[in-house]
């Protein structure tokens, strides 16, 4: 029997504390699309997410209706292309971001993720055109996103790739300078990489995965929120923490519905829910705003770790219980300019590029959405990748950055995406040099797995 | 058996119940339960109907009650039971 409070406790949290289901998106395998013709390649990728993908969005807009529970967005992940690209090296693979992104606005999805590749331990045939090809790539499409896995744990950090990666992140910065470096915003770095996230930028459809699946990402940072708001004065952490995993139970049950009713509806495997509490710019739906109800003046003060370590354990404590298959990034994200909170830390200066690194040790990704000064040189952005990975490495854990570079501006300024990407203050780097070190190339081993102190 | 429950909040007024339940009437849906609470003028209304035998799609229900949103400016919501069923049982 249902219970009044439970119903209007239901409605409130979709009405006032922005519960959504961040994301349905569709995996698919492209393994089959593979030819030496490059153009016979690309035609086929384009034909196979069409056909998979064709009812996706229409799916999705039937169960948000069904239970009256948003679902923010659609989205499609696809075989990292640097696998299918390999097979015709000689050929420029920007045809396959083409193709992808012709596809992702036939089906009608807003973002389209897997213009990736996975280099953690060397360069494989299709990987060196791929990775200098994502600047252009970003820049001459809208809808596709690009990731490239540069560390793991069991295989250590490229940092040939590493290096690489700083001029990719800059020069794609450089050729959207027009349209507020958006590129920057659609490429992550990652370390441990995981292969069924269904997250933008990050998401693309690892090569374990089955043909088609269907992952959900859930959210609600608002809703925590509002949870710990209501708590007594003086509340204890203890009783923070059972509250943080009552109220993240209930927020992945409505993931695990819409995941298994797209999975029935669509005819596709289900695959995880990821539990991630994922911030919208939107007043409330803050993962900074719960670290200060819980008592922090401001994100950044000192504390926030601890606090966020706490946040991040307990969502997963809770979810896990809700979730037949958990996966992807589960935790809290800490994108800077996705998170009101955090716009509001980083430009009052409580909230700094250190302070946020340390918080990486213990949230679910990494350093996300920061807005650099415009003359931050690609050696100082490898050298966070690489500071970034390390965390990645050591910790078993994924580690992700996703920075831009904002042409043309300085500490001060901001810049402004629009939409769920939002908009953020340029942060001021740490200017040394650490050019020398990551001209050196080669590869950090991967570390031990025992004495851990 | 397919149940949707519909949640009416707003300010108190004649006829909220006889407007809902004649969409409800118009559209096939069954009501089998009401409960409704009225706290400081605040109206909050909730309605358990059968739509197993409904004349129309779920979704044109939902746009049917939908249109007292404006007419009686009230907060309406229709959803599956199911989603409530997930959230607060286990």
């Amino acid at each position: 029997m249902l219970e009044t409070k439970d119903i209007l406790e239901t409605i409130q949290m979709i009405d006032d504390e922005n519960l959504d289901v961040r994301t349905i998106t569709m995996g698919i395998s492209l393994f089959d699309c593979i030819d030496s013709d490059p153009d016979k390649a690309a035609q086929k990728v384009y034909d196979k997410i069409c056909r998979y993908a064709e009812n996706l969005v229409k799916t999705g807009e039937d169960i948000s209706r069904d239970y009256g529970i948003p679902i923010i967005n659609k989205r499609v992940s696809v075989t990292p292309i640097a696998l299918v690209a390999g097979a015709c090296p000689s050929a420029s693979p920007i045809r396959f971001a083409k193709a992808l992104d012709r596809a992702a606005h036939t089906v009608g999805v807003n973002f389209i993720g897997g213009y990736s590749s996975l280099v953690h331990k060397g360069f494989g045939p299709g990987d060196y055109a791929l990775i200098e090809s994502i600047p252009e790539a970003l820049a001459e499409t809208e809808l596709v996103c690009s990731s490239v896995n540069i560390g793991s744990t069991k295989a250590g950090i490229n940092m040939d790739a590493v290096a690489k990666m700083g001029r990719v992140v800059r020069q794609t910065a450089e050729l959207t300078a027009d349209r507020n470096c958006i590129g920057a915003a659609k490429l992550v770095v990652f370390c441990n990489a995981p292969e069924d996230n269904p997250f933008m930028a990050g998401a693309f459809h690892g090569p374990g995965e089955p043909d088609s699946v269907i992952n959900v990402g859930v959210s609600g940072p608002g809703v925590v929120r509002a949870a710990i708001k209501k708590m007594q004065p003086g509340a204890s952490i203890t009783e923070i923490a059972e509250l943080i995993k009552r109220t993240a139970f209930k927020i992945t049950r409505t993931g695990q519905l819409v995941a298994q009713e797209a999975s029935r509806r669509l005819s596709v495997p289900f695959g995880i829910v990821d539990l991630s509490l994922a911030p919208t710019p939107a007043v409330g739906d803050s993962v900074a705003y719960i670290l200060e109800a819980m008592g922090l003046e401001q994100c950044g003060a000192h504390g926030t770790t601890a606090a966020l370590a706490l946040l991040n354990d307990a969502v997963k404590k809770g979810g896990v219980m809700a979730s037949s298959q958990v996966g992807g990034l589960s935790g809290a994200f800490i994108p800077v300019s996705e998170d009101a909170g955090m716009i509001a830390a980083a430009r009052s200066g409580a909230l700094t590029l250190n302070k946020l690194e340390a918080m990486t040790a213990v949230c679910s990704v990494g350093l996300d959405m920061i807005v650099l000064p415009g003359d931050t040189t690609a050696d100082i952005i490898s050298a966070i990748i690489a500071d970034e990975a390390a965390i990645g490495m050591v910790n078993s854990k994924t580690t992700a950055v996703r920075v831009i570079p904002a042409i043309g501006k300085q500490v001060g300024d901001e810049l402004d995406f629009g939409g769920l990407l939002g908009s953020g203050p340029v942060m001021p780097v740490n200017t040394y040099s650490p050019a020398e070190f990551i001209a050196r190339g080669g590869r950090i081993p991967a570390p031990l797995q025992s004495l851990k102190n | 058996m397919k149940k949707a429950v519909i949640t009416v909040t707003g300010k108190d007024m004649v006829g909220i119940l006889a407007r809902v339940a004649g969409i409800c009437a118009q559209d096939g849906a069954n009501v089998l339960e009401v409960s409704q609470t009225v706290l400081q003028d605040v109206f909050a209304m909730i309605m358990l109907v059968d739509i197993t035998n409904s004349t129309v799609p779920f979704a044109q229900f939902a746009d049917d009650l939908a249109v007292i949103e404006n007419e009686l400016a009230m907060k309406v919501h229709v959803m599956h039971e199911d989603i409530f069923n997930s959230m607060h049982r286990i």
